[in-house]
């Protein structure tokens, strides 16, 4: 093989810094120029995911042997130096953020991005926060690329500035620094009785551990899965996501739904890797079971009080957390495949929904859908300031906007609360059909529990949705919402994209039930990343 | 000395803690700095408390690691200092943007009914 491809797994961490870095260099004038530079990295982090992916498919040949891609950086061999490892679950997730990132990125270029400064630089810092999260193999790395991910997030949450995004902005910044708090506080327990940061090493190394130490480590598990926990918006650690997300700039709002799931990743990678000496309770097993449907219940409450669609649409991420969990906790491995397409499909449909919903509520007086009495008791009636909407840049007017926006509206509503013909609907019925089947671990009433719960949350969300809707697309008063095509097309793409999961769903789903069993094979995680450990531990 | 670094862990994080959750932006500003504190020595404590040991290997000394501190925790504190350090200074410009738009120094941008 080739040398240049071997280093393919470091890419999408140099690529977007260096954009980030390179963005910095035009003048905020030089509009078009930027734009193309955004583009450009955005669309190299897409291919090199796409090549990626099917090499860790075994579509491509693969540039390394074996599945699991092992990148030591600075040539430092893994016990010792930081690892990148692309395995199935890492390739899909890269290429889940690429592709979001590309809507969004496009969509943003229309009008938001003219809202405040050095967007396109925090977009980019963002997406090399995500894309090294997903990657790293060492978990001290791991706070890093957080970190990485979570400054470049505060930026974008006050994207457009104004009261409204400060104050949420705020909660969210304290909510973080709290869990990153927590985070170095778990990473430094683990070291001090493990002795490695290195993800393979510990796996390993726990099995070793009695007594105090392993007490020791537990407790610093346990604060790792909090951290987690607190980022995949579990209750009762969520009442800051939707705030914060419908305070944000609805691009931002639309890349964020994707910043949930890297906490549902952590905890998944964790579980499997710990799952041979028991993972303390957050990881799986009946605790984060419950945990998820509370989740769930939420989730579905918020989803029928909330007054405002982005509040909605908020609580329907909650939801989507709440749903991973749960399939997560649920006893046995058949759930996982099912729950990962289930992840890709909400995330590509939440980021679609909040931009959506911004195009559908342009032109309408602010709070129109807010019943008059209840505005104070949500706290709503903040002031709007005019750079909630920047500049209303003309555009075409799209004849046919209107009609556009219902069907988007539409689609993403059977999307998100799983109705036929689209992938939401797929996900939701292989879950439950892998509950129904009741692997042998799992006692049937959880399997009910499961069912119910993601059936009922699929109905207040089709309650809550249409009772909006209605408000939003019947209102005879209104304007009709200049569209442009870099607006719509976004959008439009994303949706598309979740039609053909659902056309694809077979091959799809085997390439996730694949990844489930990948992931779930704890010992060639192991091996690939430290070849020599693993002969050791055979003796 | 254990005792005396587990004394001043626990201070220091109990009265961050505290102040986080005081009502006013610079009680919480200050409650973080704080827990940063605290959990930079806890960080530093995790690679054992030893006094006179340098963590860089010196050819005078020889090799044994039981004469050295471990280097490990050292580089993991000095990465999690400029962290902390980047996300106050981030948190200060966001506590005087509220201040500005919203007139107050409550974190949630009014006045609730506080004392």
């Amino acid at each position: 093989m080739n040398g240049w491809l071997h280093h393919l797994p470091i890419l999408p961490v140099l690529l977007p810094l260096l954009a980030a870095a390179l963005l910095l260099l035009p003048g905020e004038t030089r509009r078009g120029v930027r734009a193309a530079m955004a583009l450009a990295a955005t669309l190299a982090q897409l291919a090199v995911a796409i090549v990626l992916l099917g090499m860790a498919d075994g579509r491509l040949t693969p540039a390394w042997p074996g599945d699991i891609a092992v990148y030591a950086l600075g040539g430092w061999a893994p016990p010792f130096g930081i690892v990148l490892v692309v395995d199935r679950l890492a390739a899909v997730m890269l290429l889940l953020s690429a592709a979001l990132a590309l809507a969004t990125l496009v969509y943003s270029l229309a009008r938001w991005e003219r809202a405040g400064t050095h967007y396109l630089s925090l977009f980019q810092l963002l997406l090399m926060g995500l894309n090294g999260a997903f990657l790293t193999g060492d978990l001290f790395n791991l706070f890093v690329f957080f970190e990485v991910m979570l400054a470049a997030s505060y930026g974008l949450v006050l994207h457009g500035s104004g009261a409204t995004r400060v104050t949420a902005g705020m909660h969210y910044i304290v909510v973080n620094l709290l869990a990153s708090f927590l985070f170095l506080i778990a990473a430094a327990l683990i070291y001090g009785v493990t002795g490695t940061l290195n993800m393979a090493e510990l796996a390993q190394r726990v099995a070793q551990l009695s007594g105090h130490e392993r007490t020791l480590f537990d407790l610093g598990a346990l604060l790792l899965g909090i951290v987690f926990l607190v980022k995949a918006a579990a209750w009762p650690l969520n009442f800051w996501l939707p705030a914060a997300y419908g305070a944000a700039a609805p691009p931002v709002a639309g890349v964020f739904a994707i910043l949930t799931k890297v906490g549902v990743y952590g905890l998944l990678r964790f579980a499997t890797l710990l799952q041979d000496v028991d993972a303390p309770a957050p990881f799986g097993g009946d605790w984060l079971f419950y945990c998820g449907l509370a989740t769930i219940a939420a989730g579905t409450v918020g989803v029928l009080a909330a007054q405002k669609l982005v509040r909605v649409a908020g609580f329907l991420v909650i939801v989507s957390s709440g749903t991973l969990l749960a399939a997560f906790g649920f006893a046995g491995t058949t759930l996982t495949g099912p729950a990962l397409y289930y992840l890709v499909s909400s995330v590509l449909a939440s980021g679609a929904f909040f931009m959506v919903i911004e195009m559908a509520e342009r032109g309408r007086t602010v709070g129109a859908d807010l019943l008059a009495v209840s505005a104070e008791a949500f706290g709503l009636q903040a002031k709007e300031t005019s750079s909630e909407h920047p500049d209303e840049m003309g555009g075409v007017a799209i004849p046919a906007a209107m009609a556009f926006l219902g069907l988007a509206f539409f689609s993403c509503v059977l999307l998100l609360t799983g109705l036929p013909p689209f992938s939401g609907f797929v996900g939701k019925f292989a879950l439950i059909a892998a509950a129904i089947a009741v692997p042998p671990e799992a006692p049937f009433l959880h399997a009910v529990l499961f069912g119910a719960a993601l059936l009922l949350s699929g109905l207040a969300g089709v309650i809550a949705l249409s009772r909006l809707g209605i408000r939003v697309f019947w209102d005879s008063e209104r304007p009709t919402p200049r569209l442009q095509w870099l607006e719509a097309g976004p959008a439009a793409a994303l949706v598309l994209l979740c039609a053909a999961l659902a056309l694809g769903a077979g091959p799809a789903m085997d390439y996730f039930d694949a990844t489930a069993r990948a992931l779930y094979d704890t010992r060639a995680y192991v091996d690939a990343v430290l070849p020599a450990a693993g002969a050791g531990a055979t003796k | 000395m254990e005792i005396v670094l587990a004394l001043a862990i626990g201070t220091l994080a109990g009265s961050g803690i505290y102040l986080l959750l005081r009502p006013r932006t610079f009680q919480v500003i200050m409650g973080l700095s704080l827990l940063g504190y605290a959990v930079n020595l806890f960080i530093f404590g995790m690679g054992r408390l030893q006094s006179g040991a340098p963590p860089v290997i010196d050819a005078v000394r020889g090799a044994d690691p039981a004469l050295y501190a471990d280097p490990v925790p050292q580089a993991l504190v000095l990465t999690a200092i400029v962290i902390g350090f980047a996300t106050t200074a981030l948190f200060l410009v966001v506590l005087l943007a509220l201040r500005g738009l919203s007139g107050t120094d409550h974190v949630d941008g009014r006045e609730g009914e506080s004392p």
